[in-house]
This record gives structure tokens, sequence and C-alpha cells, in this order.
């Protein structure tokens, strides 16, 4: 049995907070100049130029990328032979945000109810925390803030198995579209296709954690991304929705084992700023 | 690039068309979801809004807290059509110009033309980079709103698009030279 101590928690996690809100990843980055340099819609090229002097701004200035710092959603992978000591792993992880988005000066963006109280938080909590225990004694912890821009855009279906793989394409098509300038493309887009109605969205979220020059490890659903991300790109959104070549930046799928009856499917859409951070204690 | 003064006069308003690249300078008032809401109740009680709605810029933006020395956070636009549904009434008052990012409804874009206002559309996910045109900013109304509070901000040489025209033209339905 190996003992971690949940203080080490809370610092991986107030510091990922700090980092993902005001450096874009390397790759993303990197994609982003590649896309700027391609493209050929002339206003979409000056938003793309923009986005790319923004990351570098935002990384030598210490800004954050974007003003919607997101919404955080934490997921845990807990080893079954380790063994959390020195208090909550729950209140660990959302004191970790708190003290991450007050101390680094990032937006407040969580509301205390949806409906009846919607009054601010005031320190971005409570985080979405999923945990899963696994074999081992790892602690995994993988971050994202989603800011809502992209997030109000995302959708799920439940198609029927005839519909097959031409449904899943045009829902995933459709979702970019009807996303259009919304969204703040260019976009990065997480399709999670199978499981529940439920497991399918989580997936689609987990998909956007996937590195830029990754696949999906299945030929079958690799050749998918890469044709989803050529037809997104005919949709000729461009980046700011201004009109040119780039739509999405990448397009990622997950998917599980499903019932007999189902085929869901579910379509996470998010903007360049694709915050993520993994930390193994 | 065309230089644009804050507030702006219904004439000034009249010569822009969509797709042209701007740059604003002058008085913008911040104002998204909350601070909508909250503005409409203040119509709907008779009571005086935050700020002199005639000929105004209001930016739909919930910034990240200013650190010590600096104006304004990362400041980048919020999608403008969660508003709509309080924009014709504010644009029947008087308002002139919006800034904000995304598509805008039938009702907001008949406004536009019935009261000869702009709306102007800037770089989504461009907040660090914005936040530079941004010289100050002073805090007006509903400070318990945190970044959703109203507040007046100076902007000079603020980078946009006019997205919708007195016309009714719109940037999002029109072709761009390839």
């Amino acid at each position: 049995m190996r003992e971690v101590d949940v203080s080490r928690i809370k610092e991986a996690v107030k510091q990922a907070c700090g980092e993902m809100a005001v450096y874009c990843s390397s790759d993303i980055l990197e994609k982003l100049k590649e896309r700027r340099d391609a493209e050929t819609g002339r206003r979409s090229k000056i938003a793309m130029e923009m986005l790319v002097e923004n990351a570098e701004l935002a990384a030598g200035e210490n800004i954050p990328i974007c003003q919607d710092t997101g919404l955080v959603t934490v997921y845990v992978t807990l080893g079954q032979e380790v063994h959390l000591a020195g208090g909550s792993l729950k209140e660990a992880i959302q004191q970790g945000v708190r003290e991450g988005y007050t101390e680094n000066f990032l937006r407040a963006s969580v509301v205390k109810d949806p409906l009846f109280d919607r009054s601010n938080t005031k320190d971005n909590t409570p985080a979405v925390i999923y945990t899963e225990i696994a074999d081992g004694e790892e602690v995994k912890i993988e971050l994202t803030a989603k800011g809502f821009g992209s997030e109000n855009m995302s959708r799920i279906a439940m198609l029927k198995p005839a519909e097959g793989l031409d449904g899943v394409k045009k829902f995933v098509i459709d979702t970019i579209r009807l996303a259009g300038p919304n969204a703040c493309p260019p976009m990065i887009v997480g399709v999670g296709i199978g499981g529940t109605f439920d497991y399918s969205a989580v997936l689609s979220k987990k998909a956007l954690l996937r590195p830029m020059k990754e696949y999906n490890p299945d030929p079958q659903y690799k050749a998918l991304e890469e044709e989803l991300e050529r037809e997104a790109d005919q949709l000729k959104i461009g980046a700011m929705g201004l009109h040119g070549n780039t739509t999405v930046l990448k397009v990622s799928i997950l998917s599980a084992p499903t019932h007999i009856a189902g085929l869901p499917c579910a379509v996470n859409i998010c903007c360049h700023a694709c915050r993520h951070r993994e930390i193994v204690l | 690039m065309r230089s644009v003064t804050l507030p702006m006069d219904e004439a000034t308003a009249k010569s822009l068309r969509a797709g042209e690249a701007v740059l604003l300078s002058g008085t913008v008032y911040t104002a998204r979801d909350a601070a909508h809401k909250k503005m409409h109740e203040c119509i709907r009680n008779g009571e005086p809004l935050p700020f002199e709605i005639r000929d105004a810029s209001v930016y739909y933006v919930g910034p990240t807290p200013a650190k010590p020395g600096t104006a304004i956070g990362s400041a980048g636009p919020t999608t403008s059509s969660r508003m709509d549904a309080y924009t014709p009434e504010l644009l029947d008052l008087g308002l002139r110009t919006m800034i904000g990012k995304g598509r805008r409804s039938e009702a907001v874009k008949e406004a536009i033309q019935r009261n000869h206002a702009v709306y102007f559309v800037c770089c989504g996910g461009a907040g660090a980079l914005l936040s530079h045109a941004v010289q100050e900013r002073e805090m007006l109304a509903w400070p318990e709103l945190l970044s959703e509070a109203v507040t007046k901000l100076t902007v000079k040489d603020f980078p946009c698009f006019v997205g919708i025209d007195s016309l009714g033209n719109d940037i999002y339905e029109m072709e761009d030279e390839e």
C-alpha cells in the first residue's frame, strides 16, 4: 500500500489551473501556425494571425489566453493500492481550484445554482470531479477548463443503429456547422460514440485531452477522424467564422461498447484554447 | 484600416459597411448576461440605466481580474446571441453600437436597421491581445456581479470588423476573397 498525501494533489491542481489558462499547449500553437500559413480566406487569415499573436503574448506577459478561463473538470484515476492521507480528496481538489483561480487572477465563472440562485461562487468552485479506480499504485489527475462559448454549442444524439456510420458523420458535421462563429473557430472537436446517453458525453470531453499529433489507435476510427477533419474544413467556416479553409484543428473520437438497440453520439466542441493538463503522482 | 471614435453618431454608423476592418477608440461599456437582465429590469421599473444609452457602445465581455498595475485582465468577446433577447429594447432607446462575436437574431438585425446602429465583431479567443487596447476601466454598477459588472472602458485602436451594418448586411453571410 502506497500513501499519498492529498496536499500534493491540491498543489498539483492549483499549479495546473494557473498554467493551463495562460500557456497554449505547444502542439496546438504549432498547428495554429501551420493552418494560419495555409489559410486562404482574407479575414480568416487576419483572425488566425491574431490568435497566434495572442497565444505568444499571453505566455510572454502571463495573461490568460482567453477571458473565459472555464469551468474545471477533473478526472481522477486512483490506483487501488494507494491510500490517500491527510484529508478529503474532493476538498483538496476544490481547494486547489480555489487557490489556482484566485491567486492567479483567473475569472470566477461558476454560479451556485443553474436556475434559482445564479450568484457567483467567487472562486470558480465547484469543479466537476470524476473518479475511477484502476489497478496499481499511481494517482493520475487529468484536468480541463472549458469555456462555455464552445461548450454551449455541443450536442448529443441517440442515433438508431441503422443510421450507422453515415448517421454519425452527419451528426458531427451538422454540430460543427451549427456551432459556426459562436464557438470561436478554429475548433477542436471531441466525439464520444457508444456507451450510454451519459457516458458518450463523458467520452466526447475526454477525447479533447488527446495530443494534437495522436489519433485513435483503431485504424477505422483514425480514418473516420481524418475524414471528419476534411469534411469539417469543407464547411469553409474559417477562423472567427469569417469564411476560410480552416474550420477545425482536430477531431478526436473515443468509442465504447454499447447496447444492441443503441448508437449514442456526443459531440463536444472546443475552441483552440483547449486547456488540459495531466498530472501523475 | 479605418479608425472610428466612440461614442458614434448616426451619420458615422450609416457610413460603415459589413466586412470592413476598423479600429475603435473611445468609451465602451461592458455588459453581458447578468447585466443585461438587470438593465432590462431597470427599464421595466422606470429606473435609470447605469450609463447614458444614447449613442453608447456596449462590449459583451467578462474580463479576468486585472493584476496590480494593469487596467484589465484578458478581455475578449463573449457570444452575443445570449444578449439577443434584451438587445432590441436597448437599440430602441438609442444604443448605437455593440461589440461581440457570433450571429445575431432576426429581431436584433431589424432593430439595428430601424435605429441605424452597428454590430462589430472582434476575435474570440484573443483576450490577451485585445486587453492591450484597453487603457482604463472604471466600475459603474453591480460590482457583486464580478466580471459581469457594468464598467466603463477607455479603448484605443481596438481591432474589429463591422459585423452587421445599418442596412442589415451581415459579415457571416458574406463571401470573402480567396
